[in-house]
């Protein structure tokens, strides 16, 4: 593994907020600005931020993993083109109409947003759990079936670990949309970096605006990066 | 030791007209190698399926050992038959030496029984097991694949084999020295082994016996190579057998069972050993004689003629 290449990312993303540290702290901040570009405000919507994604992406993959290997059943095959279109509506339904929606139904707040980004963000590990494990080379199923694996072995120690790659790659779509989605989660009063990009476009104040949107993008591409990393891990060698 | 019987065994597909393999009876005596060859789409792959129950039959029996093979549960029976195919199958994921003992694993043998077995297969296929075993398959040309692949039927020592043109997608040097490897291999090991290809040729080099089979599986011949080759039943047959079955015969003699007649050997091309008659007369052939060197005799060509019993060839 390159390592000069791994770290590429990072020391990019910290350049980015250091470069972002000291214009914003270089200009004299008015009374507006301070409120909002302050350590303690940062850091909660940040870490908000953070658990929004974590925990929607936590939910898609337990839903859709489980759900993905079992439309791949031979049982359940009728069934998969309903579920896809579901998934695909909620890629597809604008985010912020379905969460506001959701609000008038059942209120504001945190679990609204998250159940909101769960619908919006399910479907690559869903797809690619499905991809995954159909695109396993039918011989290597016939020569597990051959020497005596029940099928639940052939899932554990032969579909599954093939699909891994696969799965991983719908994973990091998953988390990239999350981080994205989760700014809209100002709106139903559930927190993260929108409190501050909303803050910033209201208030016209640009160095608001930008601390959002760079502490955003830094996030999304972190996660992505660690993903990624997790990935090489998690990968079966020989594949 | 176990003998496979087939009887009476039918496949009917839901929704077709006519059974995909008809009625097929079939006793494969213990420790033979039987060749199942037919053209493709004629139900050989299919009744060889039915023995492992990959398919079901429809109706009729198999006996594996005496004993019912649709008595038995499907994932233990398999585990207790080894099993390879044309596209060999090794688990991209796992090591050589976890493709191998996969089987082990499965029947509950330890690490250290497993580990063992997997380095003496190895060495009985002919991959260093110090520098094979923790390989993955993707890091191996495709005649070890196909090596580990027979490696890895062998791994519980089951009494029977199914194979499924094994040999099929190599090239034909790596063909060849897996054929010759095999044949040597399974002179030691004596399983009972059926054996499915469309290479007529290959059945004759591998086969004690061959079952030629028509459309629906049904059974056109069933006979040793040798007596295939010199009385075919019918055109059928004939046409697999195909052109120039006296020389096919005569490559299954080897030179050392022929009666040499003392006699000076001076100038005569000499014929190796380990060679076949058929080896002999392409010498004869290319030397422009009737006379060549076997060991300390000679033979010449009516004496290899006379091999094939003479008269009545078609």
């Amino acid at each position: 593994m390159n390592v000069r290449r791994q770290l590429g990312l990072p020391l990019l993303l910290l350049a980015a907020l250091a470069a972002t540290y000291l214009w914003v702290s270089s200009r004299q901040l008015d009374s507006m600005e301070a409120r909002v570009l302050n350590a303690d405000f940062i850091r909660d919507a940040a870490l908000s931020h953070l658990l929004l994604t974590a925990v929607a992406t936590t939910l898609v993959v337990l839903v859709s993993i489980p759900l993905g290997v079992l439309l791949t059943r031979p049982f359940a095959r009728p069934l998969t083109p309903v579920v896809m279109a579901i998934a695909n509506v909620g890629q597809a339904a604008p985010a912020l109409g379905v969460m506001v929606l959701l609000s008038i139904l059942y209120g504001i707040g945190t679990t609204i947003a998250i159940v909101t980004l769960v619908f919006s963000a399910a479907l690559p590990v869903l797809r690619n759990t499905i991809v995954g494990i159909q695109q396993v080379d039918p011989a290597l199923l016939e020569a597990g079936r051959g020497m005596g694996m029940s099928r639940g072995q052939i899932l554990r120690r032969l579909e599954l670990p093939m699909a891994v790659p696969i799965v991983m790659a719908g994973l990091r779509t998953t988390i990239v949309i999350c981080v994205g989605l989760a700014t809209v989660a100002t709106f139903i009063n559930a927190g993260g970096l929108g409190d501050i990009i909303v803050a910033g476009i209201k208030l016209q104040r640009t160095p608001i605006l930008v601390t959002g949107g760079v502490l955003t993008a830094v996030i999304a591409l972190g996660l992505d990066w660690l993903a990624g990393l997790a990935e090489k891990y998690v990968r079966p060698h020989g594949i | 030791m176990s003998d496979i019987k087939l009887i009476q065994v039918t496949k009917q597909y839901d929704g077709q007209s006519q059974p995909a393999v008809d009625s097929v009876s079939l006793d494969i005596p213990a420790g033979e190698l039987v060749v199942f060859v037919g053209p493709s789409g004629c139900g050989k792959t299919t009744t060889m399926k039915m023995i492992n129950r990959l398919i079901e039959p429809t109706s009729g029996q198999i006996l594996l050992g005496g004993e019912d093979v649709l008595a038995r549960e499907p994932n233990e029976l398999r585990r207790h038959i080894g099993y390879v195919i044309q596209q060999i199958g090794l688990f991209p994921h796992l090591t050589i030496a976890e493709n191998i003992t996969l089987v082990p694993g499965l029947l509950g043998w330890s690490a250290e029984r497993s580990r063992k077995r997997s380095d003496e297969l190895l060495d009985l296929v002919g991959l260093d097991p110090s520098s094979y075993r923790d390989r993955y398959p993707r890091q191996l040309s495709g005649g070890q694949q196909q090596r580990v692949g027979v490696a890895r039927a062998l791994a519980a020592d089951p009494p029977v084999m199914l194979m499924d043109e094994p040999f099929g997608a190599t090239d034909p040097i790596t063909r060849e020295r897996l054929q010759n490897e095999f044949l040597r291999l399974q002179a030691e090991l004596r399983k009972t082994i059926v054996f499915v290809t469309h290479d007529f040729d290959e059945a004759v080099k591998l086969g004690d016996r061959i079952a030629v089979l028509r459309e629906r599986s049904r059974i056109a011949q069933y006979d040793t190579p040798e007596a295939i080759l010199a009385n075919p039943v019918d055109d059928y047959v004939a046409g697999f057998v195909g052109s120039a079955a006296a020389l096919k015969r005569l490559a299954l003699i080897p030179v050392a069972k022929l009666t040499t007649e003392p006699g000076s050997a001076d100038g005569l091309p000499a014929v190796p050993p380990d060679a076949t008659a058929r080896d002999a007369l392409d010498l004869m052939i290319r030397h422009g004689t009737s006379r060549v060197r076997i060991g300390d005799g000679t033979v010449d060509f009516a004496a290899i003629s006379a091999l094939l019993g003479g008269g009545h060839e078609r």
